[in-house]
C-alpha cells in the first residue's frame, strides 16, 4: 500500500506540474460540454430529419408534425430536398397541400422506413412519391464515411504522435544539427504516412467494394486525387499540432479535441441538415468535411473534376497553411 | 593561419544560473582542443552552443570568419552526450540516413570499417552494447567527413577496454588533420588526445594552454607516493609538505634528491615509494580545490 501510494503520489505531481495537460483536462470536459449541448441540444434529441415543404413550419397543419423525436426542417426547392432525401441527408420529406399529402422516401434507408410508418400513422392518405434521381443505398453514402475516418485517424496520431516520439527521444535534435531544415523534416513525414494511407485506403476500397458491391459512378484517378489531398490536409494539421509540444497528454489531448468534432460534425454519421448555423460553419472549417463531400460528389453523383474544385482547392490550401504554421513552430528540442 | 572555430565572450544565462560567463577561445585547423572540468562546469552548454544547438544569451561563435550557417552544418560533425537513433534501423540503415542529409561524405562500407562496425551493419541498432552504440554516434558523427568534430563526453561510462578501443578511433581521425573539440571529464583522456586543452569551472576558463606548458607553469615539482603505514612517526617530523589520503601519504617536492635522502635518514621503506610527475588531475585540483570526478 505504501509503495502504491508513492507511485499514486509522484504521478500526480508529474501530471500537476505539467501544466499544459492539467489546463488541457480542465478545458476539454468543458468544451465538450458546450459542444454537444449545441449539436444536441433542446429538450429532446431528434432520431428523425423530415423536410417540410414551406417557410413556416409553424404554419404547416398536419398531425404528422406532432411526432416527438422528429426534427422538422423548413425546406423550398422540392426537388433538391428530394435529392437530399435520396442521399440519406433526410429521412423524409413532406409536401402538405390543402386536402393532399405527398411524401418521399428512400426506401433503401432503415430510418426512412420507420419514418414512413409513423407517417402513414398519422395519415393513411398521404401520397408517395417517387425520389428524384438515384436513390443510394445506405451503406454506399456511409461507406465514404467510414473510409475518410479511418484516414482520418491515421493521418492525425499516426504522424502526431511519431514526431513527439522523436523529440522527447532527442532524435530530433539529433537531426537539427545536420543540414535538414524542418520544413524538409516535416513533408519528409507527410509523404511517408500519404503513401501508406493511400495504400491502405485502396486496399479497403477496392476490398470493400467487393464485399458490399459497390461501384463509384465518378473517375476512380479523381477519386484517388480527392484521398490524397484530402490525406495530406489531415497530416499536416496533426504535425501542426505536434509541431511545439513534448507532452504526450498534452498532444494526445489537442488530437482528440479535433478527431471528435471532425467525427460528429463532417456528415460520417448523421447529416447537418437543419443544425445551427454556427456548426454548419465549423464543419465548413475541417478538412475532413471537404474530403467527405468531395469524395461523395465523384462516387454518388460521378462528379467531374470542376464540380469538386472548390474542395479540392481548400484541401490544397489547408495543407500548405498547417505545414507552413508547423515549420514556423517547429521545435527540434524538448522542454 | 586563421582559427576555424573563433568564440568571443560566450555568455549563456538561464533564470536563476549563469552557466556560461564570458567564455573566449580560438581553436587552430587540425588542433584537437580539450574542453575540461567537473560536472556542472558548463561544458555541455558551452559545446552545445558551439555546434549551434543552443543560441547564447551574448557573445559570439565564428566558423572560419563567419557565423555559424549552412556550411557550418554541412562540415561539423557532432557527437551529443546522449543521443536518440530512430527506432527499428539497422547500424547501415542508419548510416544511410545521415549520409543522405549531407552533400558530401564518407562511402558507407569505408566508414563501417573505420569505426569497426562491420560485422554488425545489420543489426538493429537498439541491440547494440553501449561501446558499439558509441562507435556508431561516433560514425553518424563523421558520415560528412567533418572538417570540425564536436565530441561531448564520448567515454563517459566506458569500461577502460572500451575506453582505449575508441581512443584509437579518434587518433586515426587527428591524424587525417581533422579539428576535434572535446569535452571530458577523464584527465588520462584529455592528456592522451588533446593539443590544447582550457579548464572551466563555474562558466569561467581558470587556465587554457597545451597539457604540458600548462603542467610546467603550475608545478616545479613532482610527486612522491608511499603507502601510509610504511611513513612512521619520525619521518612524521620532517619538515615535508604531506597530503594525506586514506591508504597512501603524498609528499610534494622541487627537490627530489634532498628529500629522498631525508626519509632515508628517518629510516621511512622505500620499496614501495612511487614517483610520478604531476597530471591534470592535480592541476585540476590545484587550481579549482576540488575532484575532477565526483
Amino acid at each position: 500500500m505504501r509503495r502504491l501510494l508513492a507511485v499514486w503520489h509522484a504521478r500526480n505531481l508529474e501530471f500537476l506540474r505539467d501544466r499544459g495537460s492539467l489546463v488541457f483536462t480542465l478545458l476539454l470536459p468543458v468544451a465538450l460540454i458546450v459542444g454537444m449541448s449545441f449539436v444536441f441540444g433542446g429538450p429532446e434529441r431528434a432520431v428523425f430529419k423530415v423536410g417540410v415543404v414551406t417557410d413556416d413550419l409553424a404554419s404547416v397543419d398536419h398531425p404528422f408534425m406532432l411526432e416527438r423525436f422528429v426534427d422538422f426542417v423548413p425546406v423550398e426547392d422540392i426537388a433538391a430536398a428530394a435529392r437530399k432525401v435520396g442521399r440519406h441527408q433526410l429521412d423524409l420529406l413532406l409536401d402538405v397541400q390543402a386536402g393532399r399529402t405527398r411524401y418521399w422516401v428512400n426506401t433503401d434507408s432503415p430510418k426512412g422506413y420507420i419514418a414512413e410508418r409513423l407517417l402513414l400513422q398519422a395519415d393513411p392518405h398521404a401520397i408517395r412519391e417517387p425520389v428524384t434521381g438515384k436513390a443510394v443505398r445506405y451503406v454506399d453514402w456511409l461507406f465514404p464515411g467510414i473510409l475518410g475516418m479511418n484516414m482520418m485517424f491515421s493521418c492525425l496520431f499516426g504522424v502526431g504522435y511519431v514526431v513527439l516520439r522523436y523529440r522527447k527521444s532527442g532524435f530530433l535534435k539529433r537531426l537539427n544539427a545536420t543540414p535538414i531544415t524542418a520544413f524538409e523534416f516535416l513533408a519528409a513525414q507527410v509523404l511517408s504516412r500519404l503513401a501508406l494511407i493511400l495504400v491502405v485506403t485502396t486496399i479497403l476500397y477496392v476490398g470493400a467494394g467487393f464485399v458490399i458491391g459497390f461501384h463509384s459512378a465518378g473517375n476512380p484517378a479523381l477519386l484517388l486525387l480527392v484521398a490524397a489531398l484530402g490525406a495530406l490536409s489531415l497530416i499536416a494539421l496533426g504535425l501542426t499540432i505536434a509541431a511545439r509540444f513534448s507532452s504526450d497528454e498534452l498532444v494526445g489531448g489537442l488530437l482528440n479535441t479535433l478527431t471528435w468534432p471532425m467525427m460528429l460534425l463532417s456528415g460520417v454519421w448523421f447529416s447537418l441538415e437543419g443544425s445551427p448555423d454556427w456548426v454548419r460553419f465549423v464543419a465548413k472549417l475541417f478538412p475532413l468535411t471537404h474530403m467527405l463531400d468531395a469524395a461523395r460528389a465523384v462516387m454518388i453523383d460521378g462528379a467531374g473534376l470542376r464540380a469538386i474544385s472548390a474542395q479540392l482547392i481548400y484541401l490544397a490550401l489547408t495543407t500548405l497553411v498547417f505545414l507552413g504554421f508547423g515549420a514556423w513552430s517547429f521545435k527540434w528540442r524538448a522542454d | 593561419m586563421a582559427p576555424i572555430l573563433e568564440v568571443r565572450n560566450l555568455v549563456k544565462l538561464y533564470p536563476r544560473v549563469t552557466a556560461v560567463d564570458g567564455v573566449s577561445f580560438e581553436v587552430a585547423e587540425g588542433c584537437c582542443f580539450g574542453l575540461l572540468g567537473p560536472n556542472g562546469a558548463g561544458k555541455t552548454t558551452t559545446v552545445e552552443i558551439l555546434e549551434g544547438i543552443l543560441p547564447a544569451s551574448s557573445g559570439e561563435v565564428l566558423y572560419r570568419g563567419a557565423r555559424l550557417d549552412h556550411r557550418f552544418r554541412n562540415e561539423a560533425g557532432i557527437l551529443f552526450q546522449k543521443t536518440a537513433l530512430q527506432d527499428f534501423l539497422t547500424v547501415r540503415q542508419t548510416l544511410n540516413l545521415f549520409r543522405g542529409l549531407y552533400p558530401q561524405g564518407y562511402d558507407i562500407d569505408e566508414l563501417l570499417r573505420l569505426c569497426s562496425l562491420q560485422k554488425l551493419a545489420d543489426r538493429d541498432n537498439r541491440k547494440l552494447s553501449g561501446g558499439q552504440q558509441q562507435r556508431l554516434l561516433l560514425a553518424v558523427a563523421l558520415v560528412n567527413d567533418p572538417s570540425i568534430l564536436f565530441l561531448d563526453e564520448p567515454t563517459t561510462g566506458f569500461d577502460p577496454q572500451a575506453r582505449r578501443n575508441f581512443w584509437t578511433l579518434i587518433e586515426s581521425v587527428k591524424a587525417r588533420r581533422r579539428t576535434i573539440v572535446l569535452t571530458t571529464h577523464y584527465m588520462e583522456e584529455a592528456q592522451r588526445l588533446c593539443d590544447e586543452i582550457a579548464i572551466m569551472d563555474r562558466g569561467r576558463i581558470i587556465a587554457r594552454g597545451p597539457p604540458r606548458q600548462l603542467l610546467a607553469e603550475h608545478f616545479a615539482e613532482v610527486l612522491i607516493e608511499l603507502p601510509r603505514d610504511d611513513f612512521g612517526e619520525s619521518a612524521r617530523h620532517l619538515p615535508l609538505r604531506v597530503i594525506d589520503g586514506a591508504d597512501r601519504i603524498e609528499i610534494t617536492t622541487d627537490d627530489l634528491d634532498g628529500t629522498l635522502k631525508a626519509l632515508m635518514q628517518a629510516q621511512v621503506p622505500l620499496r614501495n615509494l612511487r614517483i610520478r610527475p604531476p597530471n591534470l588531475e592535480d592541476l585540476f585540483l590545484e587550481l579549482t580545490g576540488k575532484e575532477l570526478r565526483p
